[in-house]
């Protein structure tokens, strides 16, 4: 989780994932080279655990689904997407940057990619943060009697 | 002799589309996209989620579409969705004191580090309904305070263990077991009892939990946190070597703070209740984490008095709706042939006893 969202693959890998499919989309470059698929798109689950009383023995909350791909470009390189959900598509996009994220063509695309949607991340995050703390409890003593 | 009987076919396939038509309802009315039940009926997706075991909240909204809003067949879809897919694997278990809260109440402690956060809530409603609702009108905005941070709040049972005043959570990383896989053996350990009660349904936790209140194996329960937000999913990914955190989910935790008169090992102090529960559920939650406290009477050294809520075999037996509703409805399908043998069984037993008493035969006109 500390890794640099943009600067670590196990960053980029996080960041791509928890971009919504339709905005990783939208960010995808034109000029994509080919690609082959090592393992082709598919949809499973991964047990999500807690633990008890919060620090304690893990357990078995419940599941969420993922969807994961793997492949590789003309050159060799290979990309690796896991998402949360079952969008084919977005996993096969987080795998393709990941493959180009390995490459020469990193710094253009962690400019035109990782950085806007680190940004936007954060925003995020700020923009609940901000309506939690306007929720924030300001607790005041009345005072009572008149021999105060 | 015993002879096959078919049929039904025709019948079953009209059934199946009016069930569709009927689903659809008045034509005339904009039919219902799975994004309005996501955004709008996020509470029931999120029950969904959290009695289905399975995190996926475009999932759980096409699974209220098709079940026309009834939950429990909702849950079913989904727990009959979630047995075709394979495990890839095990998260890290979610740090829940790094959540990124949006609500964070305690009941035990009015001024704490980070403060009182009421966030979405129902809390102090009237509980008037609004017929404003009933009208198309602005989408509505909520007021921020600027330049607010995240920030991770501490949990408030840390405060309460710097002092020895709480029962320890002894951290481990034993694996679990998980009820998904095998059959529930009892007696069962804490983390199999939390995922039976996580999944289990709301409304038989929500009532053993106030029997507990009621005295019914009385644990004197504070709410010492309730919290909603979200947490990092962290996932092994054994092709790579690293974790990746794949995605933020919803949680609400509850941590509840009972009394405890100590035993011959341990001095008095406060002990532990816990619930966790995939999305927004507090009553959920609290309802959890109050019968997890009364099934940890055997550890904490407590008598056993036979209340509901103590019974570790009552309350895992009975707490899965998908369970309890498909033995349950079982019971209208074709039991022509068990019912045909009761029949006739009673029928003999009728006769003798009438040849018994040497009463005259009853009219069996009613066949």
């Amino acid at each position: 989780m500390s890794a640099s969202p943009t600067e670590t693959r196990a960053g980029w890998l996080g960041l791509l994932a928890r971009a919504t499919p339709a905005r990783l989309a939208e960010l995808m470059p034109g000029d994509l080279p080919d690609h082959r698929f090592l393992r082709a798109p598919e949809v499973g689950a991964i047990m999500v655990q807690g633990r008890t009383g919060g620090t304690g023995a893990p357990f078995n909350l419940g599941e969420m689904t993922v969807t994961r791909c793997a492949l590789s470009l003309p050159c060799g390189t290979v990309g690796h997407g896991h998402v949360a959900g079952r969008d084919k598509a977005h996993a096969t996009r987080v795998a393709l940057l990941d493959a180009l994220l390995q490459t020469d063509r990193a710094s253009a695309l962690r400019q035109t990619i990782l950085e806007p949607l680190a940004a936007e991340e954060a925003a995020r995050a700020k923009a609940r943060a901000e309506k939690a703390a306007a929720t924030k409890v300001d607790f005041f003593t009345m005072v009572r009697g008149e021999d105060a | 002799m015993y002879v096959a009987v078919k049929g039904g076919e025709r019948a079953i396939e009209n059934a199946h589309a009016w069930l569709a038509e009927e689903r659809r309802g008045d034509p005339s009315v904009p039919e219902l996209a799975l994004d309005q039940i996501r955004e709008q009926l996020k509470l029931a997706v999120n029950r969904v989620m959290a009695e289905g075991s399975l995190y996926d909240p475009d999932l759980a909204a096409l699974a209220i579409k098709q079940s026309r809003g009834d939950l429990i067949e909702s849950i079913f879809l989904m727990r009959a969705y979630r047995t075709t897919l394979p495990r890839f694997g095990v998260s890290r278990p979610v740090d829940t004191a790094a959540m990124a809260c949006i609500r964070r109440i305690s009941a035990t402690f009015k001024d704490l580090p980070g403060g009182q956060i009421l966030g979405p809530t129902f809390d102090y409603t009237h509980r008037l309904l609004d017929f404003a609702l009933a009208a198309e009108g602005e989408a509505p905005r909520a007021p921020i305070t600027e330049g607010a941070e995240p920030a991770a709040v501490p949990h408030v049972t840390e405060f309460l263990n710097r002092d020895g005043l709480i029962q320890e959570e002894p951290h481990s990383d034993e694996t679990p077991g998980d009820l998904t896989r095998n059959p529930l053996e009892l007696p069962a350990n804490r983390p199999l009892r939390l995922q039976a009660l996580a999944r289990g349904d709301e409304g038989f936790v929500l009532s053993l939990a106030y029997s507990t209140q009621r005295g019914y194996g009385r644990t004197h329960a504070f709410v010492g946190e309730l919290r909603i937000g979200l947490v990092a999913v962290e996932y092994d990914v054994p092709e790579l070597g690293f974790a990746i955190h794949l995605a933020d989910i919803e949680l609400t935790e509850c941590e509840t703070v009972n009394q405890f008169k100590g035993s011959r090992s341990e001095p008095p102090q406060f002990t532990r209740g816990y619930g966790l529960v995939l999305g927004q559920s507090e009553r959920k939650s609290i309802s959890m984490s109050l019968v997890d406290r009364a099934l940890r009477w055997r550890e904490l050294g407590e008598d056993y008095i036979g209340a509901p809520a103590q019974d570790e075999e009552f309350v895992l037996s009975h707490c899965d709706n998908i369970q309890a509703t498909g033995f349950l409805e079982h019971i209208k399908l074709p039991h022509y042939v068990d019912f045909q043998a009761e029949l006739e069984l009673v029928r003999r037993l009728r006769a003798e006893a009438l040849e018994l008493t040497g009463a005259p035969a009853m009219k069996e006109a009613a066949e």
